[in-house]
């Protein structure tokens, strides 16, 4: 039907079995409540044009049915009781994760989402899981709150300074799926943003031996020739752009463009264009010259020296940003001029 | 209990019986202390408007080469959302409205306490004004939630727009004390409560929220105050505290408070489709309970604002079924007010033309508020753009659908001066398009996951939101249109009769506009107020006529 291809654009894509059915209990929810406003706003047109008023016709005394007002008590309160029991039925399975789940920690804090694996592992603004199995990812905040939100899988939760909080999927389409923070975090709070990867078993036992992966697609769709690009500079192959190209990668996905731009307009940290090489006004008034050393530092020890006119919010990177992405990094910032 | 009103001369009305500005800033007179609400409320609607239009130039813009940085936009939607809530839906209709029309539609001479009443509108403007010298300060970037720890921790001056509610709160419950007592007391001989004006049962039913639920709020912003200055660590989690505790406390206000929004519109649009209607309402008494019925389970429904907050499993049960049975006495109203029309004689003027918005808004908001009520849905739409669509078809498409309905059908009583109807199908008609325009948009946006309150978006999303950006052209040309011609038909807008509309309520009895004590003569009611019988002679009320 028409109207069916016309809403069913309206949703992302299920990448769960969760996410089937929400989609049937959403589907059914959106006839049903077609249904009633044809209903409702139906007749309040129909009245308006049929008994519009003209010379000579009389109205009628009604005050009331009781047995019309019975039925429009009874339908709709049994059609509730099942919306909610449906609702409830779906929702108690997202709230039940097997015990079995791989589990993955996940840190909120303004205005980056950094995770980490049980063999050690740490990655920040892009989260790895398996295919068909269930991963379990148990939340936390440095800071204020935050939301943690995967639409593909319909699913959100809180994440809470002070207490843990969990969410759950088994994710059935591989690729990439966009996270969103949900609960207003402050500046850069649309800014907080991270991809969840769903691995087939091979791309999994890779990433879990600690290889280089090949590109990977946005979930349901195909490779684009970015992406491409963009995978030969993940795994620093060569490429056009060389060094600072594989930097502006890192740059992209670790969550430096939350705060910094590269065009000289300021969003919450100072832009870098042009910053490399130039003489830096600290907070408390002297300078400093921006080298390779200076920015190593900021990215590790951000605080150390706070850019004047800057607050220092500035999360630090140390540990999660290798020794070559580093390099990387600083050829990157170099090449803004 | 009444105030001592001198006797009118003949040929004066409340608004030229005495001069000068005092004469309004400090009268006692119900009438005149409704329309100060009405022009403060109109002109705080003018300012939150203002915020919400650039709101919508930004998202239209885009971040690249923003008009608006990212920091401006989270104080520009603080604003937007907080005078809106507190300075403008809450107080416009019971305060403003209320005001002016309670007392005559009972048929009294003032409301129960006057200087109380006026002490109420000066809370409320000294709250505004502190809650406001925040925006000359640095600002407040909390959202209108003031969701803890991020208001202890943000550097913005959120402590007066938190003491200014405070302040603006005790106004509330004055004025719903007020109310309270002045229905109990000051009914005209023959007006039994089974005689009782609609619109008179929805605002005892607002008032009773406004005098139970406020204190709440009040606490609950006085603690926030006093986590930021003396950091007693009920909130702060650094502190031991809980953060969510305080989302518990802001909601148990901050629901019901959505029903002092709503149940005074639902009151007015009671009163309008009857008369233009020319029938009895459908299901009198069902109406006045259903009030009641909303206002109750408004009480025990806060925590479904919280299903992903990290509530327990069994809290969000309960708190999802609870929820179901709101829409049950408002399926009723509903259905009770399509039913009014049936086999009716229906006029269009202005009032029953947003009476119609009304219903084909808030139908739209009812509807998908099923969807966040819903547990599993909820999850995936709640602090999405769904939510933001589905309130603003409550509360716009409800509240100040409501409000127009109320001032168009009031105003030729408030000023004895009819408004020109082409006009106002006009700019209703910019009103209704518009809003739709603007908010459709963002059920779709929500659905596909946009969440609320983003500064900058994915790029999938632009169209939506450029479309809904155009609709909120059509809202603001709409609403300053209907500024213009109403402020055209007091300068020079037609007489008024005494009952234009040939209603039946006790207002209508009096002169437009009313004499300072409302009525020359106390009148007498011998029927009920929704008594068109058919082919009933026009300028019949339910009253023994002494004006």
């Amino acid at each position: 039907m028409f109207l069916n291809e016309a809403y069913a654009g309206s949703l992302p894509i299920a990448a769960t079995d969760i996410a089937v059915q929400w989609d049937s209990l959403y589907n059914f929810l959106i006839w049903l409540s077609v249904f009633f406003f044809v209903l409702v706003v139906g007749a309040m047109i129909w009245f308006a044009i049929q008994y519009r008023a003209r010379p000579g016709i009389k109205t009628k005394y009604i005050t009331g049915n009781h047995l019309l007002e019975g039925v429009w008590i009874a339908i709709p309160t049994v059609l509730l009781l099942i919306i909610f029991g449906w609702g409830y039925t779906v929702y108690h399975k997202m709230k039940q994760p097997p015990s079995d789940a791989y589990e993955i920690r996940v840190v909120g804090k303004q205005w980056l989402w950094t995770f980490q694996y049980d063999n050690g592992r740490t990655s920040v603004g892009e989260v790895y899981v398996p295919m068909n199995k269930p991963v379990k990812l148990i939340m936390n905040s440095e800071d204020v709150l935050h939301g943690f939100f995967i639409p593909n899988f319909r699913v959100k939760q809180d994440v809470v300074p002070g207490m843990y909080s969990s969410i759950w999927f088994e994710a059935t389409v591989p690729g990439k799926h966009q996270v969103f923070c949900t609960e207003y975090c402050g500046t850069s709070h649309s800014g907080m943003l991270a991809k969840l990867i769903v691995l087939n078993d091979e791309q999994w036992k890779q990433w879990s031996n600690g290889k280089k992966l090949g590109p990977i697609p946005e979930a349901g769709k195909e490779l684009t020739a970015t992406e491409i690009q963009n995978a030969n500079v993940a795994s620093l192959q060569p490429v056009s752009g060389g060094l600072a190209m594989q930097g502006k990668h890192i740059f992209e996905t670790k969550g430096c463009v939350a705060c910094h731009t590269n065009d000289g307009t300021t969003k919450i940290g100072p832009s870098l264009k042009g910053v490399y090489g130039s003489r830096v006004e600290l907070t408390d008034g002297s300078f400093v010259k921006a080298d390779d050393d200076y920015i190593r530092e900021s990215i590790e020890k951000p605080q150390a020296k706070v850019v004047k006119g800057f607050s220092p919010l500035m999360p630090t990177f140390q540990g999660l940003v290798s020794g070559t992405e580093m390099n990387a990094l600083i050829a990157y910032i170099r090449s803004i001029k | 209990m009444t105030t001592a009103h001198a006797e009118s001369l003949p040929g004066t009305n409340y608004l030229n019986a005495t001069h000068g500005v005092k004469s309004w800033l400090l009268t006692l007179d119900h009438k005149r202390i409704g329309l100060m609400y009405l022009a403060t409320v109109l002109s705080f609607f003018l300012v939150g408007g203002v915020f919400a239009l650039l709101l919508r130039m930004q998202l239209f813009h885009g971040t690249a080469k923003p008009l608006i940085d990212a920091n401006t936009y989270n104080q520009f939607f603080t604003y937007h959302g907080a005078i809106m809530v507190f300075l403008v839906i809450i107080p416009a209709i019971p305060a403003a409205l209320g005001n002016f029309i309670l007392p005559m539609m009972l048929g009294a001479k003032d409301v129960a306490f006057p200087k109380l009443n006026l002490t109420s509108y000066y809370l409320y403007l000294i709250g505004a004004a502190v809650a406001t010298s925040a925006l000359f300060l640095r600002g407040a970037d909390t959202g209108w939630t003031f969701y803890t720890p991020y208001s202890i921790r943000t550097n913005t001056t959120v402590i007066l727009v938190l003491f200014g509610a405070f302040i603006a709160g005790f106004s509330s419950i004055l004025t719903g004390l007020n109310f309270i007592v002045t229905i109990h007391k000051l009914r005209a001989p023959g007006l039994s409560w089974s005689r009782l004006p609609l619109f008179v049962w929805a605002t005892y039913a607002t008032s009773i929220i406004q005098v139970l639920a406020t204190p709440v709020l009040a606490i609950t912003l006085m603690l926030l105050c006093m986590e930021r200055l003396l950091h007693i660590g009920i909130f702060d989690p650094k502190l031991g505290g809980d953060p969510v505790l305080f989302q518990h406390f802001f909601w148990f206000y901050s629901h019901p408070a959505v029903y002092i929004m709503i149940l005074p519109p639902m009151g007015i649009i009671s009163e309008v489709l009857p008369v233009f209607s020319r029938k009895p309402v459908f299901g009198y008494k069902a109406i006045a309970y259903s009030s009641f019925g909303i206002a109750l389970i408004a009480f025990i429904v806060w925590g479904h604002h919280m299903f992903v907050s990290g509530q327990s499993e069994l809290s969000n049960f309960v708190f999802s079924l609870l929820t179901m049975f709101v829409a049950v006495p408002t399926g009723v109203k509903t259905f009770s007010w399509v039913a009014t029309m049936y086999k009716g004689s229906i006029r269009f003027n202005a009032p029953m033309l947003y009476a119609f918005g009304f219903l084909e808004l808030f139908t739209m908001g009812g509807l998908t508020g099923v969807f966040l009520a819903t547990l599993a849905t909820d999850v995936h739409l709640t602090g999405t753009y769904f939510v933001v669509a589905h309130f603003h078809y409550v509360m716009v498409g409800g509240s100040l659908m409501g409000l127009l309905a109320g001032m168009h059908y009031w105003f030729p009583k408030m000023f004895g001066k009819m408004y020109n109807e082409r006009s106002a199908l006009i700019g209703w008609l910019f009103i209704i398009i518009g809003f739709n325009v603007t908010f459709f948009p963002q059920f779709i946006l929500g659905a596909q996951g946009m969440p609320r309150r983003y500064w900058d978006y994915l790029p999938e999303f632009t169209f939506l939101n450029r479309v809904s950006t155009v609709g909120s052209w059509f809202i603001g040309f709409g609403f300053f249109y209907t500024a213009y011609y109403l402020i055209k038909a007091l300068r020079s807008g037609p007489k008024a009769p005494n009952n234009p509309w040939d209603a039946m309520t006790l207002e209508w009895v009096s002169t437009s506009p009313p004499p300072t004590e409302n009525f020359l003569e106390t009148p007498t009611v011998k029927t009920w107020p929704y008594d068109y019988k058919p082919g009933m002679a026009p300028g019949i009320t339910m009253a023994d006529n002494p004006a």
